[in-house]
């Protein structure tokens, strides 16, 4: 559909300010892992570049193009923010900011947090002055997450919390958490509540987590007697699941953006050249689901800003995506053929291709597994029985 | 955006209501094929697709259609799909029509088109497979026109049209783009043989047999040596076309069966209950939303003449086509014994969508396009 002349003039004035305000090196996909930038109290970018384009887009509020102007955010329209989004990926701009704060945090803010818990959190999120980290699946609470012990015991003037989570994803660069605890043993359900507390704080410790890629940007975190402040509860007390389906269904359409891995570009055109027959058939066919998985990301979107969609789609997208992308890296490898297999020679960077590969099998594993997926659409999308 | 505007919206309801009371599989499908009807399909319904305006869909609106895109002719294949509705709309309400648009031959068929009382074919492939690109019946000029032969097969209502545009070679070599134009044949052409086919969904499709077919010069659609252009114009909305009507397909497929698992019993439970074919369920599912997607997007962007519009079309034909499949097969296979029956409906679903993948091009085709496009 064409733009209205509002949109059009939006257009031309995002397209002026990005020209104006992405440096090149900023237009530049990124190298590695350590090119990302995640903001936090400790922040250390890697370029002034990387700095400048974070605060002027920041300045804007443009890290949460949609979230309201009062709390930092930039106060777009569906459509204006989708055009911001095309604009800057007209441009090859990079993501200012990778944040758990804007992917998932953020939205159970805006709908769950108190005024003053929104006024204090979440312009923090959008200048990326503050890394959050997500404690969910416990030892024992894996796929069953709502079996979760970690306890957190009312002492009146604040709550004490012991217990350990474990998968926190770089929690030991992280500055604050967002964690599931255990306030009732009466339901299993109805007895977790959602609590935000201070890394810093007294008794909180994490230890990495050696992953079969060689890479560790998961930990356990332990919490010993930790104190918090009363008010630091999101939603009621005992209702914190409502809050923790609400999040896992924003990670689920963070994680489903994986399938999206090279855009709307085409993996045969980027692993180079294909003498295979077979291979090239295989290619050829995951081209096919990447492009007409691109079209349904963007039909998901537009129907979830209209509010048309259904509240477990976010499943079949994280479902489908995670799939999808695990296969590209599949592809990856077996394009690469032998090149691909060296571990940490320079020519591989490191093993890059092999320690991505090997990352992504955790994408269907993390934020809900495939099958946990499959269980809720059967269950709340088909409506089979017993499911 | 992506989201259907308000009018498409209606449209949509119009064609799901009207073709869940006067398409069904017991009135249309099975019908004609108990009755062994010549044409596979009844000319009460293409007059009843006449009166609603959606003969004339994609007609203009100042030759008296509707003037519509691909994205309202895809909504209404959706429903034909799903309620595997035989009629000549595919190929002639949305091919044909965009072949012929903007043509003198246009002037000629679509006041009978519009009026529910014409059907027109496309003939394009010459083999077992979809290769348009490889067209090789001739036509010479003779005297004031041309003289055509060769031999055509997949001619879907072939016998039945009473216009055949048949795609030939003025010039050029095998492969080439340049030198192929696209004639209006009359189906009492002289040298004209048709063979008429039942095909494996009970739909008829003709092989055609062109010995020296005289056609005169005003038969050419288009230009001489150019008709590439007016040939890729009806396969695209074809190709789009048939995608949105296999999404149509799998969908109907996939709620048949998931209405068994919700009434089957075995083992002292329902069948649904059982986590393995709850994930296979909802894995169908997942693939079909994005097949749905896929076809929209294609629809939408050949509306707006964009230039991705054709690798959209090539990807959303591919992806349907194996969502259908995946959907057929569960289905039959989820529905056990009964789903072998020729009593129950779910069959009909597997043999259209073998009929419907292969048309204007299988999956493997689209997806070897796709490389093509993207250059390996």
């Amino acid at each position: 559909m064409a733009d209205t002349a509002e949109l059009t003039d939006f257009r031309t004035q995002t397209r002026d300010w990005l020209e104006a305000n992405c440096p090149p090196e900023m237009r530049e996909p990124v190298k590695s892992e350590d090119d990302v930038c995640w903001g936090g109290r400790h922040v250390q970018f890697q370029s002034d570049a990387q700095k400048q384009w974070l605060e002027a887009m920041a300045a804007r509020g443009w890290t949460t193009p949609d979230w309201p102007k009062e709390y930092g955010g930039g106060g777009l329209t569906p459509a204006e923010a989708k055009i911001l989004k095309e604009e800057m990926r007209r441009i090859g701009a990079r993501n200012p900011l990778n944040s758990f704060g804007i992917s998932m945090l953020g939205p159970a803010l805006l709908k769950y947090g108190t005024e003053a818990q929104k006024q204090r959190f979440l312009p923090e999120i959008v200048r990326g002055e503050i890394r959050w980290c997500q404690g969910y699946s416990e030892p024992g609470a894996g796929s069953d997450l709502a079996g979760l012990q970690t306890k957190a015991e009312d002492m009146g003037d604040h709550w004490l919390v012991n217990g350990q989570k474990v998968w926190t994803s770089y929690a030991d660069k992280a500055d604050w958490i967002f964690c599931l605890v255990r306030t009732s043993t009466e339901s299993k359900h109805g007895g977790i509540s959602f609590l935000l507390f201070d890394m810093e704080s007294e008794g909180v410790s994490t230890k990495p987590i050696l992953l079969i890629s060689g890479y560790s940007p998961f930990c356990e975190t332990f919490m010993d007697n930790v104190k918090v402040p009363k008010d630091q509860v999101v939603g009621e007390v005992n209702k914190g699941w409502d809050v923790a389906k609400y999040l896992l269904g924003h990670e689920r359409e963070m994680i489903s953006g994986m399938g999206l891995g090279g855009g709307a570009s085409l993996l045969g055109k980027s692993v180079g050249e294909i003498d295979d027959p077979v291979l090239r058939a295989e290619v050829a066919a995951f081209d096919v689901d990447a492009l007409a998985f691109a079209a349904m990301s963007e039909r998901f979107i537009d129907q979830l800003k209209a509010g048309e969609a259904h509240p477990a789609m976010p499943s079949m997208m994280k479902y489908s995506g995670t799939e999808l992308n695990k296969k590209r890296h599949e592809l990856i490898m077996a394009a690469g053929g032998a090149d691909t297999l060296e571990w940490d020679s320079d020519r591989t960077r490191k093993g890059k291709p092999a320690r991505e590969w090997l990352r992504t099998k955790a994408n269907s594993i993390e934020g809900g597994t495939s099958e946990v997926q499959l269980g809720i659409i059967a269950k709340h999308i088909l409506r089979l029985p017993g499911a | 955006m992506t989201l259907l505007t308000d009018d498409q919206h209606q449209l949509h309801d119009m064609a799901k209501s009207f073709l869940a009371e006067e398409g069904t599989i017991k009135q249309q499908l099975r019908h004609w094929r108990d009755t062994e009807c010549k044409d596979g399909f009844g000319h009460g319904l293409w007059k009843q697709f006449a009166e609603l305006g959606l003969t004339g869909i994609t007609i203009p609106e100042d030759k008296g259609g509707l003037g519509l895109g691909a994205t309202e002719a895809a909504l209404v294949l959706e429903e034909v799909g799903r309620n595997l509705t035989p009629s000549p709309f595919l190929t002639t309400a949305v091919a044909a029509v965009r072949a012929l648009e903007g043509s003198a031959q246009g002037d000629r068929w679509f006041p009978g088109i519009l009026s529910g009382d014409t059907v027109a074919a496309l003939a394009v492939d010459e083999g077992k497979h979809h290769r348009p690109g490889a067209i090789a019946t001739k036509a010479t000029r003779s005297g004031n026109g041309f003289t055509l032969s060769g031999s055509k097969q997949f001619v879907v209502h072939g016998a039945s049209a009473d216009v055949i545009l048949v795609a030939a070679r003025t010039g050029g070599g095998q492969g080439e783009r340049e030198g192929v134009t696209l004639f209006a044949v009359e189906r009492d052409a002289a040298g004209l043989e048709i063979e008429n086919v039942s095909l494996t969904d009970h739909s008829k499709a003709a092989r055609l047999t062109l010995t020296d077919v005289a056609v005169d010069a005003d038969s050419v659609v288009g230009e001489v040596d150019s008709g590439w252009a007016p040939l890729s114009r009806a396969l695209n909305a074809g190709r789009a076309g048939s995608a949105a009507e296999l999404v149509g397909v799998a969908s109907g497929a996939a709620d048949m069966t998931t209405d068994y698992l919700k009434q089957r019993k075995q083992f002292g439970k329902l069948i649904g209950e059982f986590q393995t074919l709850q994930h296979r369920a909802a894995h169908l599912f997942s693939e079909i939303e994005i097949a749905r997607a896929a076809a929209y997007k294609a629809a939408e962007l050949l509306d707006a003449g964009s230039d991705r519009a054709e690798l959209l079309v090539h990807v959303a034909k591919a992806k349907a086509g194996r969502s259908a499949a995946l959907a057929v097969q569960e289905g039959v296979q989820m529905h056990g014994g009964i789903g072998m029956t020729d009593e129950h409906d779910i069959g009909f679903y597997m043999k259209r969508q073998a009929v419907l993948d292969r048309l204007f091009g299988d999956w493997r085709f689209h997806a070897g396009e796709v490389a093509r496009i993207a250059g390996y």
